[in-house]
């Protein structure tokens, strides 16, 4: 495909994607916790019912960070569908990430403080996967554009398993999801108020839930590469691994930050780091 | 252009003139006096630099000897003068350490002198490439911009010490005397004239961090002197292995480099030592950090165009040699746990110029790891990041130290909130925090072609290096975002002041933002002109090491974060402002809140450290414990490889 048009592809159809899996989570949540739940579209109300809302802040430059988040969160997405270098996308993403943790410090709220360090200290957990899964698709397929990876006839997980495995433990930190939601959390009650997005309202708090959606669609990508060519066995594998990621979410409590870090470097070291340097010896 | 004879000209300007620009300050005293010869010399070498520059973008590297014969005998009488005075302080110091390995360094010197005289082979002294000219215009320009910095800057810092003795009139003599051995490091074909030049940095570095006279800064003075001892007593060892083996004929840099792996590699891996000493590598690195208590412009100097700059330029010298050897390896190794180490120890540093030593050193040992690998992709990642850094450390380096004079503080947590305090200067940071971290700045291009350099090369090392940049990337990220999450955390609004500070020091940080945002707009400008000829002279091919598209890609990138800014002024207005949010117990202000028992507290917020996990001593001790091993595996594999 034409890499303009799959890149406006994904700015037009992540959001429904998105939203869609979003509403469906919330739905299979509800019911795992004895709930009816909302509608599926219950992302997409929300999300309008913010925007029509008054804009307050503490600071206008929240707004301004956050604004840049969901650009830079687009942009990466759009590379990556795009086709482009994986590790430009990866660089862009981290970009992205920064800007909302410099959105979440200017108010100088104690609970955005903290979810902001604690955003931070995801960041710090899950880059190393994050780029050896790069590295490991590039072992399998020869080059680092994300084009050709989708075009391997194979399945690279068959050489990646422990990189796969690696990738879908910190993939509970990209989607928030509890053990590992420490920075904010889709769950009420927690001892950070909202963390990092607590003093967010308004169209601000609209983008974030959009870049978030935008987030989703780009990591579901990233498991798309594994699978190559093979899109019906991809879109099973995605369906169990959600599944089992809303699973977790509602029978875990949440980890101290020290060992949802430690953790997430160690099963990197081990499964990730493990793979690929055996790949290089073969 | 120039002809030939003109540019070895320019060489000869380039080493001398800063020369005689120190000579004129140290003598001459009175401070308008200096203020001029300090902006003359500095503006009139950094146009030299750029011709020099200039002068490099041929397709050959020119050689130049100086008809000069006495000059040889001049040098080594210089090294002489240099033990002597080292001699001298160390033992009045009863610093015996230093006095000893210097001594067995003049023993050394004298043998390679003996076995000179037998045999001496006429090999060009001087030369000028690519890679010597891009060094020229960092040492030039930035080093020059320092020093004009320094003026205003230190008559603060005297104003601020009045205890601390005032030797301004040494102090810039030493600062240009520094740069004339800069130019005469990175310019210098024999080995001989290098050398003499090296030990002029490693002292000149050594009066600079002594140079507040306290205590503390003697003896880190000292510590930085025995390393670079140290590291130094490996360069003449190398003389004598290429006197004893292959003659004089090979005591030029290029004849030695040329020759191949099979005959320089043991030279070039004891020089490589000495180089990993000068750029602070583990186990050597702690005298890069304990130099911090001289004035801010010598860290700065230090950091960013000199000295560590040395280091890591000899080995990347040498790179080609390193490629696909063991000893190349364990460099690129010794490189990669630096960078690594120093890394997470700058998580726990709360003090700005400690992150920014930390930093260094873990660039520094990116830069290392490149050259050990030694490919051309490599080399190429090297030598960018080599240009990327010197620019934004130095930034980072002088705008903390305005900071600093400012705030009377170098800690991160007292430059809370200082984006309404010093809105300019705390944009200039964030410039160059940035450009050390940031897609699409300067520093990323260099990580990202290292990761696809050391992908391919000598498996399964370079997966090992490949991982550690992987952790390493992580980590970066963390000390540099929540420095800057600092800066613009803002409780109340302090009043707007910015005027106290000199107007020289505002307008240097002006033009390094400038050349920081510059040189991210002409990398590929200075990839197609510099390096990729230089790397196509050593390695006779060089595939594409960056494509088109991907260059327009990070343009994109780059473009969209420097237009963001400007849509800050809508989003500041549109929004009404409300308190934050405090559990519905604020006080009157907004940064107060009525805690229990009823006392009004005011909100405090500091940064995580994360001391447990990433403790600067313990993490210390265990990179110096593998750097020492490493270092040692090399010194034995050359023992092993001289003996057979």
């Amino acid at each position: 495909m034409n890499p303009f048009l799959a890149a406006a592809v994904f700015i037009i159809l992540a959001p429904v994607v998105g939203i869609l899996i979003t509403g469906l989570d919330r739905i299979l949540t509800a019911r795992m916790q004895g709930r009816v739940g909302p509608p599926v579209l219950q992302p997409w109300y929300d999300i309008r019912k913010l925007i029509q809302k008054k804009q307050v802040a503490v600071w206008g430059a929240q707004s301004f960070f956050i604004f840049c988040y969901l650009i830079f969160i687009i942009f990466t997405g759009a590379l990556f569908f795009a086709g482009g270098d994986i590790l430009l996308v990866i660089f862009a993403f981290t970009l992205a990430h920064v800007f909302l943790v410099l959105g979440a410090y200017v108010s100088f709220s104690p609970y955005a403080h903290i979810g902001a360090e604690r955003e931070l200290i995801q960041l710090m957990a899950v880059e190393p996967m994050i780029i050896i899964a790069a590295i490991g698709l590039y072992q399998v397929n020869d080059s680092f554009l994300i084009g050709e990876m989708a075009d391997h006839p194979g399945m690279p997980i068959l050489l990646l398993p422990g990189v796969f495995l690696g990738f879908i433990y910190i993939l509970t930190f990209k989607l928030r999801k509890s053990p590992f939601d420490l920075a904010t959390s889709h769950h009420a009650h927690q001892e950070l108020v909202k963390g990092s997005t607590t003093e967010f309202s308004g169209r601000t708090l609209a983008m974030v839930e959009l870049a978030h959606i935008y987030e989703l669609v780009v990591m579901l990508g990233f498991i798309w590469l594994f699978f190559g060519a093979n899109l019906i066995l991809c879109a099973l594998a995605i369906v169990v691994i959600m599944f089992l990621e809303i699973l977790v979410d509602n029978c875990t409590s949440r980890v101290r930050w020290q060992d949802a870090m430690i953790s997430a470097w160690f099963v990197t070291l081990v499964a990730g780091a493990g793979n690929i340097f055996a790949l290089s010896i073969m | 252009m120039l002809s030939n004879v003109r540019y070895m000209e320019l060489l000869i300007f380039l080493i001398l003139f800063p020369l005689l620009i120190a000579g004129l300050i140290t003598l001459i005293h009175g401070e308008n006096f200096r203020r001029g010869a300090v902006i003359c010399g500095a503006v009139l070498v950094g146009i030299a630099s750029l011709f020099a520059l200039m002068g490099s973008v041929t397709s050959h590297p020119i050689f130049y000897s100086v008809p000069v014969g006495i000059i040889g005998i001049l040098i080594f009488i210089g090294d002489i003068a240099i033990s002597g005075y080292i001699i001298f302080v160390s033992t009045k110091a009863r610093q015996y350490l230093v006095t000893a390995i210097t001594i067995i360094q003049l023993i050394l010197l004298c043998a390679v002198e003996y076995l000179a005289l037998s045999d001496h082979a006429t090999i060009p002294e001087l030369f000028l490439d690519q890679l010597s000219g891009i060094m020229a215009a960092i040492i030039g320009i930035i080093g020059g911009l320092i020093c004009v910095y320094a003026l205003g800057y230190m008559r603060e810092y005297h104003t601020e010490h009045p205890e601390r003795p005032d030797k301004r009139p040494q102090f810039f003599g030493i600062m240009f005397l520094f740069l004339s051995a800069m130019f005469g490091v990175v310019f210098s074909n024999n080995l001989l004239w290098l050398f003499f030049f090296w030990e002029i940095t490693t002292l000149c570095s050594y009066l600079l961090i002594r140079y507040p006279e306290t205590d503390e800064a003697i003896k880190n003075a000292f510590r930085a002197l025995l390393f670079n001892l140290v590291g130094g007593a490996c360069i003449p060892i190398a003389f004598i292995v290429i006197f004893l083996s292959h003659g004089s004929d090979l005591i030029g840099l290029h004849e030695l480099v040329v020759a191949g792996p099979g005959i320089a590699l043991i030279p070039a891996g004891l020089i490589g030592i000495a180089g990993l000493a000068k750029s602070a590598q583990f186990p050597f690195s702690s005298w890069l950090v304990g130099a911090m208590v001289a004035p801010t412009p010598v860290s700065a100097l230090l950091h960013s165009s000199t000295m560590v700059k040395a280091g890591v330029y000899i080995i990347a010298r040498f790179a080609p040699v390193f490629e696909g050897q063991l000893i190349g390896i364990l460099i690129a190794l010794i490189g990669g746990v630096t960078f690594l180490a120093a890394s997470a120890i700058a998580i726990s540093q709360s003090n700005a110029k400690k992150v920014l030593a930390y930093s260094t050193i873990a660039n520094l040992g990116l830069i290392v790891a490149c050259c050990g690998v030694g490919t051309a992709e490599a080399l190429w990642a090297a030598i960018l990041l080599i240009i990327f850094h010197a620019i934004a450390k130095s930034l980072l380096f002088l705008s903390v130290g305005t900071v600093e004079h400012q705030i009377h503080s170098r800690d991160i947590e007292d430059m809370t909130g200082l984006v309404t305090k010093m809105p300019r200067i705390t944009m200039i940071i964030l410039i160059g925090i940035a450009g050390m971290f940031l897609a699409p700045f300067g520093m990323l291009i260099s990580k990202w072609a290292s990761l696809h350099a050391f992908v391919e090369s000598v498996p399964p090392f370079g997966i090992l290096l490949v991982i550690i940049i992987a952790y390493g990337s992580g980590i970066t990220a963390f000390f540099w975002a929540k420095w800057m999450g600092k800066l613009i955390a803002v409780g109340e609004p302090q009043q707007k002041d910015e005027s106290h500070i000199p107007k020289s020091e505002k307008n240097i940080l002006y033009i390094l933002s400038a050349l920081t945002i510059g040189v991210c707009f002409g990398f590929p400008i200075i990839s197609w002109y510099l390096i990729e000829p230089w790397l196509q002279n050593i390695y006779q091919s060089v595939t594409e090491l960056i494509s088109l598209s991907n260059i327009e890609i990070m343009f994109m990138m780059l473009f969209l974060v420097l237009i963001m800014p400007f849509s800050l002024a809508r989003f500041s207005r549109s929004a009404s402002r409300v308190p934050r949010y405090l559990c519905g117990i604020p006080e009157s202000r907004s940064t107060e809140f009525i805690g229990s028992c009823g006392i009004t507290r005011e909100i405090e917020l500091s940064n995580y450290y994360l001391d447990k996990i990433f403790g600067e001593e313990r993490l210390s001790r265990i990179s110096v414990g593998i750097g020492i091993f490493l270092i040692v595996l090399i010194l034995n594999i050359i023992i092993v490889g001289g003996g057979l």
